[in-house]
């Protein structure tokens, strides 16, 4: 084990990636020399060359869209867009190409291709640079979506996209890159659509995924001292969803909330809360719990933007509200 | 049939022209299973001369109108029309439809639905081409309403500031829809429009298909030497409506018949000569084109449906 930094681990995962295989290349605004605008790919330039880490003019459709090409005739690139809400320039390559090509046109071609990004709040970078748009992206079959929470994951979920034969969206978070913690020494992959209970508990499961699994994380331990215990989820992958384990985890407990930093309204906690009720509805104590951003653009000033990020506090509240319901057993 | 190029160009006109008719035709008695479909009849010269200039590890992306492309390319009838019925023989599995026409085994990267949408593609397969040191080349074919998609813009500055062996042809058929190319843009010419990207454009009379071979073998073989991008504007005019359902009444009468009247077929005829290519000739060349669009048609209609069941698959590789 080494600890490392979230920004060192996804490094780490490139460099071993290009080095393994000739076809891996990157490509993206300032990802050359300059690093890439969170020094994710600090000194692969001059490692592996400034062709296959490769300074892109702002395009960011082309560069999706270069990606999509390259990887359809034999190439495995990894495309940089500096902030998830420049993807919007993009999203009809990823919708409609990338995610469609190999259904489409029969199964004939693959698009093996990872489009890195990252999104989030906590630099008060205001309503056009701190979305979390995962939602666009998982309701879009042909994509795979991950957004990893740890260092480790960071690792494991990056060589497992490069590795995939599907275009994968992968979603960093601004406010994770300086976060430390251990990672094994030994390569590995962690598998896409695989979800991983970071904290056992019996009393309600917690479901989350990106940096709200630390503010998770810090619930549950307050919680603890109140002997509640909470069993904490992160989905790590976003499509597929892992609901297995959460299912698993939410018919044990019998009680579930989803906490995300994305807008409340139709974002992933949603869609989680319809598939427990589907499965479990009778096993259920309380009413499955959201706890999300209020549907309020974000501000560029980092004391309004604390506002509407979830945190602790409210996470707490939730369960606790799950905990008092007097919902009877069928 | 074993041609030379000169009637080769003129049979793979000929196969494109009666491919679309039959296709349409095929419509009218409702055999299509879908309601997209845009024939290129009155464009042949573009697809048929560009691809006689390719060798058989380039690749090309296409477009909503790209029966031509594919068929100049040697996509297969059979399956083509298979596809366009709806069958699970199709290119496709019956569930890309003419809109969507492909096949990857002759480096035919896909016909596109979104106007623009392919140029990042085409561009994307020429950088790993170049990164991997290969020698292909990629055609990209779009109509002159690209143009002013912003990708368009993205792709041909790339393109050129990497020297990527990319071609950009634009088939100025000179309506987007009901959009005339002077209502969309002030800069008419692409010779001038690729000199603001710094590489070679040419405007070229888009129904002769011995000009357009030759302006697309110079830039292919250029793309090749690793020199870069071309722009090649091919001034064409789609005889018909922009899909079945269009009457194209927003072009003046005389204009249509000014332009109908410059068919590539008879273009080719009258420069090559009767001795090149004889009436005999023509006739052995639609005696063929018509067996074999009677087996693709057979071939279409004699296989299964797509069944619904095959709907889950392939969503992920
Ligand atoms: C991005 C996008 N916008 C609009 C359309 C609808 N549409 C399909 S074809 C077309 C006109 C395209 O004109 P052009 O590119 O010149 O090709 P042509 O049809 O003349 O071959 C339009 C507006 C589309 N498919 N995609």
């Amino acid at each position: 084990m080494s600890v490392m930094m979230y920004r060192d681990a996804l490094r780490r995962a490139l460099y071993e990636e290009m080095k393994a295989d000739p076809r891996v290349f990157v490509l993206g605004e300032d990802v050359g020399a300059y690093g890439g605008a969170y020094a994710v790919t600090k000194g692969l330039s001059a490692e592996f060359g400034t062709e296959r880490v490769r300074d892109t003019p702002m395009s960011e459709a082309m560069i999706v869209g270069a990606a999509v090409g390259a990887a359809m005739v034999g190439g495995r690139p990894v495309a940089e867009i500096m902030y998830v809400d420049f993807i919007t320039l993009a999203m009809d390559q990823i919708v409609n190409q990338a995610a469609k090509i190999h259904y489409m046109f029969g199964g004939q071609i693959k698009v093996p291709c990872v489009i890195r990004t990252q999104q989030g709040t906590g630099r008060g970078a205001g309503a056009q640079h701190s979305q979390s748009l995962e939602s666009w992206f998982i309701h879009t079959p042909g994509l795979k979506v991950v957004a990893p929470a740890t260092p480790a994951d960071a690792y494991g979920l990056l060589r497992a996209s490069i590795q995939d034969d599907n275009p994968v969206i992968f979603l960093e978070h601004k406010g994770l890159y300086a976060v430390k913690d251990e990672v094994p020494d030994e390569p590995y992959v962690t598998p896409i659509g695989v979800a991983d209970v970071k904290r056992e508990g019996s009393d309600v499961t917690l479901i989350t995924y990106s940096r709200m699994l630390h503010v998770a994380l810090d619930a549950a331990k307050q919680l603890a001292e109140q002997n509640v215990s909470v069993e904490v989820i992160d989905l790590r992958s976003l499509l597929p969803l892992d609901m297995d384990t959460v299912l698993r985890s939410v018919a044990k407990t019998r009680r579930a909330v989803v906490l995300h930093e994305a807008v409340l309204t139709g974002g992933l906690g949603g869609e989680l809360s319809a598939r427990i009720n589907e499965a479990l509805f009778s096993e259920l104590l309380a009413p499955v719990q959201r706890v999300t951003a209020p549907d309020v653009p974000l501000p560029a000033n980092v004391t309004l933007e604390k506002y509407l990020v979830p945190n602790a506090e409210q996470v707490k509240k939730a369960i606790e509200k799950t905990l008092e319901s007097k919902q009877k057993v069928h | 049939m074993e041609l030379d190029l000169t009637k080769s160009l003129y049979h793979s006109m000929l196969l494109i022209r009666r491919s679309e008719e039959r296709i349409l035709e095929e419509m009218m008695k409702g055999n299509l299973a879908s309601t997209m479909c845009h024939v290129s009849i009155g464009q042949e010269a573009v697809a048929a001369g560009v691809c006689s200039a390719m060798q058989p590890q380039d690749y090309l992306t296409s477009t909503h109108r790209g029966h031509g492309h594919f068929i100049a390319r040697g996509g297969g009838l059979s399956r083509m029309m298979a596809e366009l019925f709806g069958k699970e023989t199709g290119y496709c599995k019956g569930r890309g439809g003419s809109m969507h026409i492909t096949d990857v085994s002759i480096g035919h990267l896909g016909a596109n639905g979104i106007v623009g949408g392919h140029l990042g593609i085409a561009t994307g397969a020429a950088l790993w081409t170049s990164l991997n040191k290969s020698d292909a080349v990629t055609v990209c074919f779009f109509g002159e309403g690209a143009v002013n998609e912003g990708i368009t813009h993205e792709s041909i500055n790339m393109a050129a500031l990497w020297k990527l062996p990319v071609i950009f042809v634009v088939e100025n058929n000179h309506y987007a829809m009901s959009l005339a190319w002077e209502r969309s843009t002030p800069q008419l010419s692409f010779t001038e429009r690729a000199r603001a990207y710094g590489i070679p454009g040419v405007d070229v009379d888009g129904q002769d298909v011995l000009a357009v071979r030759e302006v697309a073998l110079e830039a292919i073989e250029r793309a090749r030497r690793g020199e870069g991008p071309t722009l090649i504007g091919a001034h064409t005019y789609r005889f018909l409506g922009h899909s079945r359902a269009d009457p194209s009444k927003y072009r003046p009468a005389e204009e249509e018949e000014r332009e109908r009247a410059r068919d590539p077929l008879t273009i080719m005829r009258a420069k090559v000569g009767a001795e090149m290519i004889s009436d005999q000739d023509v006739e052995a060349y639609e005696q063929q084109v018509k067996e074999v669009l009677d087996a693709a048609v057979k071939f279409a209609e004699d296989s299964p449906l797509a069944q619904p069941s095959t709907l889950f698959e392939d969503i992920y590789a």
